[in-house]
């Protein structure tokens, strides 16, 4: 019988045969490339039992409003059995701006919470236990500064900073690839991020100093490949950095972590979870020869794609998202992230984000997918994709290198053109129908069925306002000025800045203040636009 | 028939300190691929910027890509500032995360059109070439 079509491929492109054998796996190893769950090169998982031992932390993305507004939330979804916190921040503070802020007008608490200064941390978290829940902080240019604020609420609560666990974004080349949100040049924004991997590795030993992330660079329209590539480059950049700075690999390695997107495409998806270790695991064995097994190890949260999401017919959004989930639960992810059906429209309403982590707790509990490590392992087809994935990161860290790295590359615009261009491929192939979308291409529905969404009111950026005008107003202006003055100092002598920042935070500095400060010493960014 | 060859200038621009650029490249590409004059302002343009460039480059219209949540405080900032100027003429149009709410006040105070998620890419394209024959 003839074929519905004459070529079937992955959403990334990759050519799919119509069955997979022994054929495809011609060179490969059981040994070599597939390996034990917990043992080099870590294909199969990071741990021997994964979720036999430990289910994933069940970690929604939350923040909107003010800090009251969003600590109402956290303090629901631990409520529902949510296991981990993850802070979203709004633009403002994702571009180390205050609420007060000319280019903050209209913007506060919209996309995330508003946070200026330490007082809005304290709020942020209160009634929390720092020393007992994770926290994710989903923040990059302004990451260190966020990162003292959170070590200062801890020191004030009495909680020693080696309690305390959680994550900082905190991936600035990612930023300049895909999500667009930096404070300075590449080259002292990378030292920063130098400064808070070294200042984890010497007293926050549970932190995770950054989460060098594929997520952003997927949802800006990249391939598969690309997002592994990428991802894995810019992670190898870090520590290239670090090792350079003068710290021993094992000192830092085993606590990088990595965040992943999760598509459409099922098996591709489980399969670039897979190259991932793999690929990671060999590029830090050959590079760094590290002595601590750890340091091979890539531990990672995943999303489910926000940017798979239709305003159309949203609640179809709960099926795909179940399918996303699934499939970063069989790639064996660490942590996991779970959208909403109404973010395409708007940040989650309660219903909606309830039943999201209850699509987690479905998988968790009722799918039985959860007790037998790496289920598709030996999958003729799993390991063919597999292997193409890694090769095809392979070849871009071959042309990454021939660039001299990927800084040079950005300012090129290479890794830019290319997503830009892979974007532009995927929107070609959903016009043309090759793509179908369901209610969207296909079943459309002349009817709209609307969800009701989470409004922001102007009163949240009149109050964030009105309290960063008493914050100034109530500190004491000589202690402020000269905390600043001693950032800058810190700043100009390149040594490690995380100190001064908690004293400038503690000093009552605000957000804006301090990065105005380090953008006087640092110099600001400037685009190469890529079109 | 010179008329007739002169390509329509937009201005497509992303507003605020939404990061999403996506969305607009992908325009921008398909604009130019229709023959369309585009001057792209790149991202984090203030509504000063927006206008000032708009005048600067006598562009007819300007397109503005908005998904951070920001569009009810944003439009009628730019539109007030056209007003200022003298510049009511230019065409504001804009896409992104807009919900249904919205759309009628923002329409009301003089934004032609919006295009929301997953608007096929040649409604725009026709939109933009409609505003040469309108003229």
């Amino acid at each position: 019988m003839n074929e519905r079509k004459s070529r079937f491929s992955s959403l990334s492109g990759l050519d799919i045969e119509r069955v997979y054998s022994p054929d495809h796996l011609k060179g490969w190893s059981v040994e070599q490339d597939l390996g034990q769950p917990g043992s080099f090169p870590y294909t199969r998982g990071i741990y021997p039992n994964m979720y036999r031992s430990r289910l994933w932390t069940m970690r929604q993305f939350a923040g909107f409003g003010s800090a009251d507004d969003t600590n109402r939330r956290f303090k629901y979804l631990l409520a529902q059995g949510q296991t981990g916190l993850s802070v979203a921040f709004d633009l403002p503070t994702l571009m180390g701006l205050d609420a007060d802020d000319p280019m903050a007008r209209g913007e506060v608490g919209h996309c995330g919470v508003a946070i200026s200064s330490l007082a809005d941390m304290e709020r942020l978290f209160d009634g929390i236990p720092l020393d007992q829940v994770t926290t994710s902080m989903t923040i990059n240019g302004p990451a260190a500064v966020l990162f003292a604020m959170y070590l200062a609420v801890a020191e004030k609560r009495g909680i020693p900073f080696d309690r305390l666990g959680g994550t900082i974004q905190n991936d600035i080349l990612k930023e300049y690839i895909a999500q667009k949100e930096w404070l300075f040049p590449p080259e002292p924004h990378i030292a920063i991020i130098v400064d808070t991997i070294a200042y984890c590795a010497a007293h926050v030993p549970k932190w995770h100093p950054i989460s060098i992330s594929g997520y952003h660079i997927r949802e800006a329209g990249s391939t598969a490949v690309q997002e592994l590539a990428f991802t894995l480059y810019d992670g190898l950049t870090y520590v290239d950095a670090a090792v350079k700075s003068g710290l021993d690999v094992d000192a830092f390695a085993p606590q990088l972590s990595f965040f992943f997107n999760v598509h459409n495409d099922f098996f591709e998806e489980i399969a670039k979870f897979r190259a991932a270790r793999r690929l990671w695991a060999r590029e830090m064995e050959q590079r760094y020869h590290p002595k601590n097994p750890r340091s091979l190890q890539l531990r990672c949260h995943a999303q489910t794609a926000g940017c798979s999401l239709t305003a159309q017919q949203p609640m179809n959004n709960v099926v795909r998202t179940t399918l996303q989930a699934l499939a970063a639960v069989l790639g064996g992810t660490q942590s996991l992230h779970t959208n909403s059906m109404d973010e395409t429209l708007a940040l989650p309403t309660e219903e909606a984000v309830t039943l999201a982590l209850r699509t987690q707790q479905v998988i968790a509990s009722e799918s039985e997918t959860v007790n037998c490590v790496d289920p598709l392992g030996g999958s003729y087809f799993v390991e063919s994709l597999t292997n193409r994935l890694e090769e095809g990161a392979r070849d871009y860290f071959k042309r990454l290198d021939q660039m001299g790295g990927m800084v040079a590359a950005i300012e090129h615009g290479f890794p830019q053109r290319e997503i830009l261009d892979a974007s532009q491929r995927y929107q070609k192939e959903i016009e043309h129908k090759e793509r179908p979308i369901v209610g969207v291409t296909d079943y459309v529905e002349q009817e709209t069925r609307s969800l009701p969404i989470l409004k922001i009111g102007p009163e949240v950026e009149q109050e964030q306002v009105a309290r960063l005008s008493d914050l100034r107003k109530s500190r004491d202006p000589f202690k402020m000025a000269g905390s600043l003055e001693e950032l800058q100092e810190t700043a100009a002598c390149h040594q490690n800045l995380m100190p001064a920042l908690i004293e400038a935070v503690k000093a009552k500095a605000t957000l804006g203040e301090i990065c105005a400060a380090l953008k006087e010493v640092y110099g600001t960014y400037r685009e190469p636009v890529v079109l | 028939m010179a008329i007739a060859t002169t390509p329509i200038r937009v201005l497509i621009g992303k507003v605020g300190l939404d990061g999403h650029d996506r969305g607009v490249k992908l325009v921008v590409r398909a604009l130019r691929d229709a023959g369309v004059e585009i001057i792209y302002t790149g991202l984090h343009q203030t509504p000063e910027q927006i206008v000032t460039t708009a005048i600067q480059e006598d562009v007819q219209a300007i397109g503005l890509s908005i998904h951070s949540g920001a569009h009810n405080s944003l439009f009628p900032r730019v539109l007030q500032l056209l007003k200022e100027q003298g510049a009511e003429d230019v065409t504001l149009f804009g896409g992104g995360i807009i919900p249904d709410d919205d759309v009628p006040r923002l329409k009301a105070a003089g934004v032609q059109m919006l295009f929301r998620p997953a608007t096929p890419m040649h409604d725009i394209v026709d939109f933009v070439k409609g505003l040469r024959v309108e003229r």
